[in-house]
């Protein structure tokens, strides 16, 4: 039955990247929203346009062609409602992840505490710490403001003092931002968030409010354990938001005309993400990536905690980071084919100078590929050094980002994703093809019901259902009893081995009952220590997949024979 | 649509802003020749600050006496031994400035002395008049000659003789093929992936190098060198397109300034190679409409860097041989070769 919406409204979304500027629209079909269409043009942030909406509009024009609904009027405003004639959208939502890099002081009391958290805070957005103070710092003062003075900051982040603790020492940072603004120029002035102990908040942004834009925010830092970033996310939004105004042209001009103010897309992202995490079903996690040309974020939701970082590893000006942080043999160790190490090092550094260029090869295709596995590998393994524990045991997986919509076929997705991230457990991985999640990250905010349902329609993917056994035994062992009993047909039964890449026929939408029995001290999911269960499973575009390589997945060290294994685990999910 | 456009031009009318980052002292006048290596404009932007603490080094108990004894104001130069403050009587305490440095702020008894260092110092980056003085920023100029922009540089900027030491697009610089003749010029090779050819570059020293390709080895190396280097298509060996090679070998032995800033794409600020002429050019377009007829270089493998026509744009969606399906357009190279490559991969030149 569909549901009905109180308020009918036409939605359409504007997501401005670094690469691509992406419009979708929205709108009711027989009670319940769907997307209808989506058209993109490159991002026209850069010089000479310096001015996104002229990529909105190249993007719009599009979007008319594919719907034959026009959205914009003789004067290229877009119309607002939308009219009797089809025309024009009710509500208008903005996300964005363009423009630099936004360059970022922290300022705190002790390293491992409030620095610590502000860096965490500045993790969530598309920025960098460009110098951090704090009480442990040894430098001189005098030292301290010419670092802060060069560091030509956006921003300053200052934390510290847990609720109703220290006082003088944020007093002598406050002393030290007002000597930093006093010697700069007024319009080279940072912004500053304070988000340390609230008993000094209305004082330290009565003093510096004198001198800079200051907001302020809850603590970071409460108490010496506990970390809350959440309230400063949302502030931070706003004043990351009036940054981006002054240096992003068009997009003051589009907030005019946007439902809520323009969101940042980690935000928005992370939202969904959260949203996600509530109204599943499952006790386990979920999961949200997004891997982008200049960054990849990595979300991660359990009960009421969210775990957010934008790392600054991406397929695009982000690679940059990853040849400079990353052996060569690291994004090597992936590909099916010979390539020489000189080859695949000149085209990714190209990569990075001509961030929109497409793989036209299957060479150069499988480069790309390598290097989005080890962006993926090093994001991991940054989110287990963070919570130490730590599994990738999620439920669902999502995963945006046209390293996973611009594939060959979908199995490449899938395979992208299991070898980068390396999960374990049982999961369903939906693909956003369409990158809406920040969009309806956005949206919820004006529409909650739109985003629901938006999330039930059909803009997302299943590529499939994984399971992932864990076990330390040899290869070629035995470690999984499977029965797989489909909804029509004989029952399917089968023996894993470690090492080895399973693909079980499931039609997408079908479902299958899978008992699993794990041997040899295997265990099916690590994080609640399962042996053995029946589970329902729904089959995605790539069915379902049996993933025994082993975790962490080792390569072999003998390249022949790891390109051979390589291209053998496309084979079996027919990528 | 339109796209931004990449120039190798061999006459044009340039226009180039050329402005500090943060307020400073132009030193140039309208109307003057300047040459690429010339300073238009200098900031005070590595100047450290020294605090002195009046109040506590006079022993005093409150701010306000400690300020009413400093005997400077804001904006007052200084010398190393001067009196900033002192107390009466007999035993007088005295307060001297420890550096020579300007008096920029004074506040709650302590004074802040700003110490000049090296200023940093803004240079032309190209031959051509000031036509405009921004006060306290910089400059307008603008000259007319041959433009070919680059998309990596390692930051350094300077003028010489060109020398075309490349017979064609594809010919690498080896160490072998630098002398001591070329001492002060401009080379031009089409690619290089010598780390010796590199380093002789620097000890000749040559007053600049540039490539059309480089291996992305050599870039520690590309930066730390003394002199420009700019390379027009990327990394590898792919030599340099050809009509950027044309402009370059048909000015050989004439002045050419380097500019090897950094690709900033978001302020549009790129390496150039300039060439002033002594002819009227046009100002070139920023943007483009992708129109049949347009000259365009193609990006990416296998055609990195590969001159060719623009003939049409393919209707929907195009599989590629590696099975992705991309927006797509028909290109012929100069060979006369039609290919099909993604629209993304073409980057349109004037």
């Amino acid at each position: 039955m569909p549901t009905s919406v109180v308020d009918v409204e036409t939605i359409l979304a504007v997501d401005l990247g670094s690469v691509y500027t992406r419009v979708a629209l929205f709108d009711v079909v027989n009670g319940q929203y769907h997307f209808i269409a989506s058209a993109s043009a490159p991002t026209t942030v850069n010089a000479p346009y310096r001015d996104v909406t002229e990529s909105v509009h190249v993007a719009l024009d599009q979007l008319t062609v594919i719907t034959g609904r026009k959205f914009v009027d003789e004067e290229h405003r877009l119309i607002l409602p939308s009219q009797s004639d089809n025309s024009g959208v009710d509500r208008l939502v903005v996300t964005y992840s363009c423009g630099p890099e936004l360059r970022i002081v922290v300022a705190g009391l002790l390293s491992d505490v409030s620095l610590e958290s502000a860096r965490h805070l500045v993790e969530t957005l598309f920025g960098r710490v460009v110098e951090a103070i704090g009480l442990n710092d040894r430098r001189r003062s005098e030292a301290q403001l010419d670092a802060v003075i060069k560091a030509r900051p956006d921003l300053i982040i200052l934390a510290g003092g847990t609720e109703g603790g220290a006082s003088r020492s944020i007093a002598k940072l406050v002393e030290l931002l007002i000597m930093v603004c006093r010697l700069l120029p007024q319009d080279k002035r940072p912004a500053v968030l304070y988000a340390g102990n609230q008993v000094l908040a209305a004082k330290v942004k009565e003093v510096l409010s004198k001198w800079t834009t200051t907001y302020t925010t809850l603590n970071i830092r409460p108490t010496i354990d506990d970390e809350d970033l959440e309230p400063a996310r949302t502030t931070l939004n706003q004043v990351i938001g009036n940054i981006r105004m002054r240096q992003v042209g068009g997009l003051e001009q589009l907030a005019a005309f946007s439902s809520v103010a323009p969101l940042p897309f980690s935000y928005a992202f992370g939202r969904m993400i959260r949203f996600i995490g509530k109204v599943s079903e499952s006790s386990k996690g979920v999961l949200g990536i997004d891997l982008g040309a200049g960054h990849t974020l990595f979300t991660a939701v359990e009960g009421e905690k969210q775990y957010l970082k934008m790392l600054s590893l991406g397929m695009g000006g982000g690679i940059t980071n990853l040849l400079n942080n990353s052996p060569l043999e690291s994004v090597m160790q992936w590909l099916p084919v010979h390539v020489a190490p000189e080859v695949v090092r000149d085209y990714l550094w190209n990569k990075s100078l001509y961030p929109s260029t497409i793989p036209v090869t299957q060479e150069s295709l499988a480069i790309e590929q390598a290097a989005a596995r080890q962006v993926l590998r090093l994001a991991t393994q940054e989110l287990m050094a963070d919570y130490p524990g730590f599994y990738p045991a999620f439920e669902p997986i999502v995963v945006s980002g046209s390293m996973f919509s611009h594939t060959s076929n979908a199995a490449q997705a899938l395979l992208l994703l299991l070898d980068g991230v390396q999960p374990v457990g049982i999961s369903t991985v939906i693909l956003d093809p369409y990158h809406l999640l920040a969009s309806l990250g956005a949206i919820a905010q004006v529409n909650a019901i739109a985003a629901v349902q938006l999330l039930e329609s059909n803009a997302f993917l299943n590529l499939g259902t994984i399971i992932c056994p864990v076990s330390t035994a040899k290869y070629g062992t035995p470690i999984l009893r499977v029965r797989v009993e489909y909804e029509k047909g004989s029952p399917n039964q089968l023996e894993v081995r470690q090492g080895s890449l399973v693909s079980l026929p499931l039609q997408p939408f079908h479902t299958a009952n899978v008992h699993l029995e794990a041997l040899h001290h295997s265990e099916i999911d690590p994080l609640f220590g399962k042996r053995s269960g029946s589970f329902k499973i729904v089959g995605g575009v790539c069915g379902a997949v049996i993933d025994a390589r082993g975790r962490p997945l080792v390569l072999p060290k003998d390249a022949a024979r790891r390109r051979e294994l390589i291209k053998k685990w496309r084979a079996v999910l027919g990528g | 649509m339109t796209y931004a456009v990449t120039h190798f031009t061999p006459l044009t009318y340039l226009r180039r802003a050329r402005l500090l980052p943060v307020a400073g002292r132009v030193q140039v006048r309208q109307g003057q020749r300047v040459v690429a290596t010339d300073v238009i404009a200098s900031a005070d932007l590595n100047n450290e600050h020294v605090f002195i603490d009046v109040r506590r080094a006079l022993h005093l108990a409150r701010t306000e006496q400690a300020e009413a004894l400093i005997e400077y104001k804001v904006g007052e130069k200084l010398q190393a031994g001067d009196i900033i403050a002192q107390t009466g009587g007999l035993f007088k305490r005295i307060v001297r400035a420890p550096v020579d440095g300007i008096v920029v702020a004074i506040s709650k008894g302590q004074v802040t002395l700003e110490v000049p260092k090296t200023p940093f110092d803004l240079l032309a980056g190209l031959e051509g008049t000031v036509m405009e003085v921004i006060p306290e920023r910089g400059a307008i100029l603008e000259t007319h000659g041959a433009l070919v922009q680059g998309i990596w540089g390692n930051g350094k900027i300077n003028q010489g003789v060109l020398l075309p030491l490349a017979e064609s697009p594809e010919d690498a610089l080896t160490v072998d093929r630098l002398d001591v003749s070329m001492r002060g010029g401009v080379v031009l090779a089409g690619t290089c992936s010598s780390a010796e050819a590199i380093k002789a570059a620097g000890d000749l020293p040559l007053r600049g190098l540039i490539l059309g390709s480089m291996t992305a080895d050599l870039i520690p190396l590309a930066m730390d060198a003394p002199c420009p280097i700019i390379l027009t298509d990327g990394f590898g060996l792919m030599g340099m397109n050809t009509q950027a090679f044309r402009i370059l070998a048909t000015n050989a032995k004439r002045d050419v300034c380097l500019n090897a800033c950094k690709y900033d794409p978001f302020v549009g600020e790129r390496p150039e190679v300039v060439i002033p002429l002594p002819a009227q050019g046009k100002a070139a377009a920023e943007v483009s409409e992708l129109k049949p007829g347009l000259s365009v270089r193609l990006l990416g493998a296998p055609y990195h860097g590969k001159i060719g026509t623009f003939l049409e744009l393919l209707p929907g969606l195009t599989e590629l041989s590696n099975h992705l399906r991309v927006p797509a357009a028909r290109v012929r190279l100069e060979n006369e070769m039609l290919v099909t490559v993604p629209v993304m991969n073409l980057d349109v030149l004037e």
